[in-house]
C-alpha cells in the first residue's frame, strides 16, 4: 500500500499528492436518434422523442499518482463509458477531464497527442482488440514508430524489450495473434500499451475472459508493472475479489452515478451505501459453503428510464419518501469516505 | 438433502472423441460421476477441459465429427449413451434439460416468448393452450420476471441479457425435469442477478428433488452452491469428492493450484500464487500425466499416466503424488467481513 493512502483526505482521493487525473461533473449522454418511421409518425403529431441514455451522470473523482482505483458496478452502469472518456476515446458531453491539472479540451493539438499517449486502454477481449492481420512486432511497434519514440533501426530491439516486459519470448515477434492463447494475447495487448510509455492505464475487464490460473498470471503482471514503471490504474471489473486484491481505493457506480468511494479496506469491511452492501452480500467466496441465496428485491431499472430521486430506491430496503423525490448527493461521511445516501443525513 | 439409492444420473468412464482432420481430439477421456435427486454437482475446469462436451454428451447433442466412443450414461439406470434420436428427443426438455451459457441457444429470436414456452409444454404433454399459458406465466414469475403477463408477449431481443437468461432458465424448468445440466449460465451476469438465479435453482433442487450439474470455472460459485465437485483437466476428472473435502483438503496439485490462485486466498496487494504455463493442446498432450509440465510435484512416476486412486476416503484422485492434508494449508488470507 502506498504511503499517501495513510493520510486523512478531504477529496475523493489522496490529497497530499497532486492528482494525475481529475474528473469534474463529467457526463456522457448517448442519443438514440429516431428512425425514419418514427420521424414520419412525428409529422402526424406522434410526438416521439429521441431516447437519451445518461451513461455517465455528473461524475466527479480524482486519482492520485501511482494509485490503483477499482471501478465496480453492474452491467450497463457506465463503467466502460467512463473509462473511455478518461482514455480520450470519446469526449465527455459535459464537465471537465483534467490530466495532470490540464483540461483536455483546452490543450493544444501537440499537447493533446501527448496526453493521448500517456493514457492507454486495455480491453476485455484480447482477440478482438488485436488486428488479426498484423504480426506481433507491428502491433507492438506501430505506435512508438509513428510517434517517433524509436527509429526504424532500433525498432526490433524496442519491441523485444516490450515483449520481455510482459513475460513473452521475443522470438514470438513474427507471429500473428491467432497463434497465441488468451493469456498471451492479453500480454500482447499490454505490451502494445506499454510501448508508448504511458503513465495511466485504463483496464476494462482486462482479465475477465481469462481462465483462473491465467488470470492470476496477468494480475501479477499488472502489479509488477505498476511497481516498475510507477503506473496508475483505473481498473474496471465486475469481479469484486479481483478488485479487492488489486486496488487501493474502490469507486462504486450505479446507473451512471458514483454512489460510494472509499479505501478498499473500508469498503469491504464496512460498506456504507445500501447498494454496496447488497453487492458485497452476493460476492461468492470460497469459504462460504452451501449458502442460502436470496432473491433480488424489486426490478433492476433500465438506464434509459432510471427512477427519480435515488436511482437505487426501487431495490433499497431502506428507501423512504425522500428517496423517491430527491437525489442524494455524494458527500464525505468520514475522512476519505464518500457516499450518496440520505441515511447519512442522520435524523 | 434428498437421498435415494438410484442416482438420477450416473456417468461411467465416459469417452467422447472428435475425429478431426488434424487428429483425434479426446475431449472427454474417462469421466465418471453420479448425481442423486436434489443434489448439485459442480463440474469445474479451465476452458477446453471438456466440461461442455461432457454436458452435450449427456443430452445426446454431440455432433459430427464427435462421438461417444466409450463408457455409459445411466439415466435412472437406463443407458442413454447411444440411445436413438427419438428417445433422446423425448428425454430432452421433459426429463433432462440444459441451460446454455448463451441463452439464445434456447430461445428462438423470431418467436414471441409465449409461443416458445407453450410449444415447449405441448411438445411433451397433452394440455390445453390456456393451461400451458398459465404455466408459462407462473414459470416467468418463478425466475423473478415482473409483469409476466406483459413479458410473455415480448420477443427475446426486448429483454436485457440477464432477463434473457432468466427466460431460458424458466423454459428449462417448465416441465420439471429430473436433471438439469447448467453450462456456465451466470458467468456473464452481475453478482446480484447471479444470486437471483442461484436462488431459483437452489429452491428447485430442494423442493422438487431435481438433480443438477453446474458447470463453471468459478470455484467460489461451486463453493456456495454444490454438494460435490468434479475437477476436470485435459478431458479427465482429476479430483472428485464433496465440496468441503475437496476445497478444504485438495489432494490433486491442480486443484490446490486453482484454490491458491483465487484472489481472496492471497494477501491483498501481494503477488497471487499462480500455476505456471498453460493448458496443453489436446492434440499434443505430454506423455504420462497431462499436468506434468505445470506441476510443482512432478516426479519420476509421472511419465506414466496416473489412474484414479483413493488417497483419502470418499475421494477420487488422478495423481502419483497426491497432496496430503497437512501440506495443503492454503496461504493465510486477510480476513474481511
Ligand atoms: N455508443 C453507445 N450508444 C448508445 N448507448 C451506449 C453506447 N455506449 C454505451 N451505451 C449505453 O450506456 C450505458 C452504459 O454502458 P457501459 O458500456 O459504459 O456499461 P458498463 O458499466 O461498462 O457495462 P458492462 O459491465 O456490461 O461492460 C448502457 O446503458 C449502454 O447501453
Ligand atoms: N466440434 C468439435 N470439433 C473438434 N474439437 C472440439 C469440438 N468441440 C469441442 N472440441 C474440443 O474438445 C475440448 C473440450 O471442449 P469443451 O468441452 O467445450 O471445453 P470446456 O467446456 O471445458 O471449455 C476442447 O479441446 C475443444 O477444442
Ligand atoms: S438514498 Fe434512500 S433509496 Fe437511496 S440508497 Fe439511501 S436509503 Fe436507499
Ligand atoms: S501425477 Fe505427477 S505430474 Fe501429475 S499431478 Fe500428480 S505429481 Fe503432478
Ligand atoms: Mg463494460
Ligand atoms: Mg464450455
Amino acid at each position: 500500500m502506498s504511503a499517501m493512502m495513510e493520510t486523512g483526505e478531504s477529496k475523493p482521493a489522496a490529497a497530499d499528492s497532486k492528482p494525475i487525473l481529475e474528473l469534474r461533473n463529467v457526463s456522457k449522454r448517448f442519443v438514440k436518434s429516431l428512425d425514419a418511421a418514427a420521424k414520419i409518425a412525428n409529422l402526424f403529431g406522434a410526438g416521439l422523442k429521441d431516447e437519451v441514455v445518461h451513461a455517465v451522470d455528473t461524475v466527479s473523482m480524482t486519482v492520485a499518482d501511482g494509485e490503483v482505483v477499482g471501478l465496480v458496478g453492474e452491467s450497463g452502469c457506465g463503467k466502460s463509458t467512463l473509462g473511455r472518456v478518461v482514455a480520450g476515446v470519446h469526449p465527455a458531453t459535459s464537465g471537465d477531464v483534467l490530466f495532470r491539472g490540464r483540461e483536455l479540451s483546452t490543450q493544444s493539438s501537440a499537447e493533446a497527442r501527448d496526453t493521448a499517449l500517456k493514457v492507454q486502454m486495455i480491453f476485455q477481449d484480447p482477440m478482438s482488440s488485436l488486428n488479426p492481420r498484423l504480426r506481433v512486432e507491428d502491433i507492438v511497434g506501430e505506435a512508438p514508430r509513428i510517434h517517433g519514440l524509436v527509429d526504424a533501426k532500433g525498432l526490433e530491439d524496442y519491441v523485444a524489450e516490450m515483449l520481455l516486459r510482459v513475460g513473452l519470448d521475443p522470438t514470438y515477434a513474427k507471429r500473428y495473434p491467432h497463434q497465441f492463447s488468451g493469456g498471451q494475447r492479453q500480454r500482447i495487448g499490454i505490451a502494445r500499451a506499454l510501448a508508448v510509455n504511458p503513465e495511466f492505464l485504463v483496464c476494462d475487464e482486462s482479465v475477465a475472459a481469462l481462465d483462473v490460473s491465467i488470470q492470476a498470471q496477468v494480475l501479477n503482471l499488472f502489479m509488477r508493472l505498476r511497481e516498475e514503471f510507477n503506473l496508475t490504474y483505473l481498473f474496471i471489473s465486475h469481479d469484486l475479489g479481483v478488485v479487492e486484491h488489486l486496488s487501493d481505493r474502490v469507486v462504486i457506480m450505479y446507473l451512471g452515478r458514483v454512489v460510494e468511494t472509499a479505501r478498499t479496506e473500508d469498503i469491504f469491511s464496512s460498506p456504507n451505501h445500501p447498494y454496496t452492501q447488497a453487492l458485497l452480500a452476493e460476492v461468492p467466496r470460497l469459504d462460504t459453503r452451501k449458502r442460502k441465496f436470496v432473491p433480488v428485491k424489486g426490478e433492476i431499472p433500465s438506464p434509459l428510464n432510471p427512477p427519480p430521486g435515488c436511482h437505487f430506491n426501487p431495490r433499497c430496503p431502506h428507501a423512504h419518501e425522500r428517496c423517491r423525490v430527491e437525489q442524494p448527493t455524494l458527500r464525505e461521511i468520514a475522512p476519505g469516505r464518500w457516499s450518496a445516501c440520505h441515511l447519512n443525513d442522520g435524523a | 438433502m434428498a437421498n435415494s439409492d438410484v442416482p438420477t444420473l450416473e456417468v461411467r468412464n465416459l469417452q467422447t472423441h472428435f475425429f478431426t482432420r488434424a487428429g483425434v481430439v479426446k475431449a472427454v477421456d474417462d469421466v465418471s460421476f453420479s448425481v442423486r435427486p436434489g443434489e448439485v454437482l459442480g463440474l469445474v475446469g479451465e476452458s477446453g477441459s471438456g466440461k461442455t462436451v461432457t454436458g452435450f454428451s449427456i443430452l445426446g447433442l454431440v455432433d459430427e465429427p464427435g462421438r461417444v466412443v466409450g463408457g455409459e450414461i445411466l439415466y435412472k439406470g437406463e443407458n442413454i449413451a447411444n440411445a436413438s434420436d427419438e428417445r433422446m428427443r423425448r428425454l430432452r426438455g421433459n426429463n433432462i434439460a440444459m441451460i446454455f451459457q448463451d441463452p439464445m441457444m434456447t430461445l428462438n429470436p423470431v418467436l414471441r416468448v409465449d409461443t416458445q414456452m407453450i410449444e415447449a409444454i405441448q411438445a411433451h404433454e397433452n394440455v390445453s393452450r390456456n393451461e400451458a399459458w398459465e404455466r408459462s406465466r407462473a414459470a416467468l414469475e418463478q425466475v423473478g420476471i415482473p409483469a409476466a403477463e406483459e413479458r410473455l408477449k415480448s420477443y427475446p431481443h426486448q429483454f436485457s441479457g440477464g432477463m434473457r437468461q432468466r427466460v431460458a432458465i424458466a423454459i428449462a424448468l417448465l416441465n420439471k425435469p429430473d436433471l438439469i445440466v447448467a453450462d456456465e449460465p451466470t458467468t456473464a451476469l452481475d453478482v446480484t442477478i447471479q444470486g437471483q438465479i442461484l436462488y431459483e435453482v437452489q429452491k428447485l433442487c430442494e423442493e422438487t428433488g431435481t438433480a443438477m450439474i453446474w458447470i463453471t470455472h468459478d470455484l467460489s460459485v461451486v463453493a456456495g452452491l454444490a454438494d460435490e465437485i468434479c475437477v476436470m483437466y485435459a478431458g479427465r476428472v482429476v479430483e472428485h469428492g464433496t465440496v468441503n473435502d475437496v476445497l478444504d483438503n485438495p489432494a490433486h496439485p491442480y486443484t490446490l493450484g486453482l484454490i491458491n490462485s483465487v484472489p481472496s486466498r492471497n494477501r491483498r496487494g501481494e503477488p497471487l500464487a499462480q500455476i505456471p504455463g498453460m493448458t496443453p493442446s489436446l492434440l499434443n498432450l505430454p506423455k504420462g500425466c497431462p499436468f506434468k509440465t505445470r506441476c510443482p510435484r512432478v516426479g519420476p512416476d509421472c511419465e506414466i499416466e496416473p489412474a484414479i486412486t483413493h488417497p483419502v476416503t470418499a475421494r477420487d484422485v488422478r495423481c502419483h503424488y497426491p497432496v496430503t492434508a497437512g501440506e495443503a494449508a492454503a496461504p493465510t488470507s486477510e480476513v474481511t467481513a
